[in-house]
């Protein structure tokens, strides 16, 4: 049905027309991360508690790839994607109420949001590898 | 009502009463998220290391174990919204999209089951 009227159509414009601006890559970061998550995220998360229900030979293993240089990048990545989502999705709450709308208050969160993710993610490493 | 372009047939028909589900879905599912993986941040944090004898023994706690399980439905559920959502966009085609969906609810629902299903095994002291 999507298809039957819209042959022949014009396509709506897509990324390469508009000019980059941080509503944009807000918008953008918060799908990536959000997908990103969706596969990354889950899936340690199942190897994680698949792990702890195995034993601790799973788990150790598990420690093992983790505690890699590569498994750092992994857990610093889905950390961060994580923050940054959670930055962007509060203000996707705020914005459902009909707030922020206003170009220059919206410009500035869509910058702060992902600012703030990655200071979230900065914490969060520093307080669990200094502790 | 036309029977020309996708839109000059359902003109006049009014909302369709449902589109609203999906969208307040993943705002709660949103708020579940939020509470159960800072809850989950904050554990990390907090326990002493990350060994599997600390870890297990923190799990199998009644608070912890249930906001696990939570943590594992809220959190499939709003990736199996959102991926619907990246599905619609850019799977055009009728048979994949179908295809693309059945196999994300597959995804999503042994997901959650498996996830629970190791919660519950540590929490009941099968370990």
């Amino acid at each position: 049905m999507a298809k039957d009227g819209t042959r022949n159509r014009p396509l709506s414009p897509h990324l390469q027309i508009w000019r980059w601006g941080p509503h944009m890559f807000v918008s953008i970061l918060h799908r990536v991360t959000g997908d990103g998550m969706a596969f990354a995220g889950l899936a340690l998360l199942l190897w994680w508690l698949g792990a702890l229900a195995g034993g601790p030979e799973a788990y150790a293993l598990l420690t093992k790839c983790m505690t890699s240089i590569p498994g750092y990048v992994v857990l610093v990545g889905i950390s961060w994607a994580f923050f940054t989502h959670m930055m962007s999705g509060l203000r996707h709450f705020v914005l459902d109420v009909g707030a922020g709308f206003e170009l220059k208050t919206n410009k500035t969160w869509s910058i702060v949001c992902p600012i703030l993710g990655v200071l979230a993610t900065v914490a969060f490493w520093a307080i669990l590898l200094l502790r | 009502m036309g029977n020309g372009t996708s839109i000059g047939r359902v003109r006049g028909l009014g909302s369709a009463k449902t589109g609203v589900h999906h969208w307040l879905l993943q705002r709660f599912t949103a708020i579940g998220n939020l509470l159960s993986v800072l809850f989950l941040a904050v554990s990390i944090l907090l326990l002493p290391d990350l060994s599997y004898a600390t870890v297990v023994e923190w799990i199998a706690r009644p608070v912890p174990a249930v906001v696990m399980i939570l943590l594992v439905v809220t959190t499939f559920w709003h990736a199996r919204i959102g991926l619907q959502v990246l599905v619609e966009d850019y799977v055009h085609d009728h048979a994949n999209k179908f295809a693309c969906i059945a196999a994300l609810n597959l995804a999503a629902c042994s997901g959650i089951a498996f996830g629970a299903f190791c919660v519950i095994r540590l929490a009941l002291g099968a370990h």
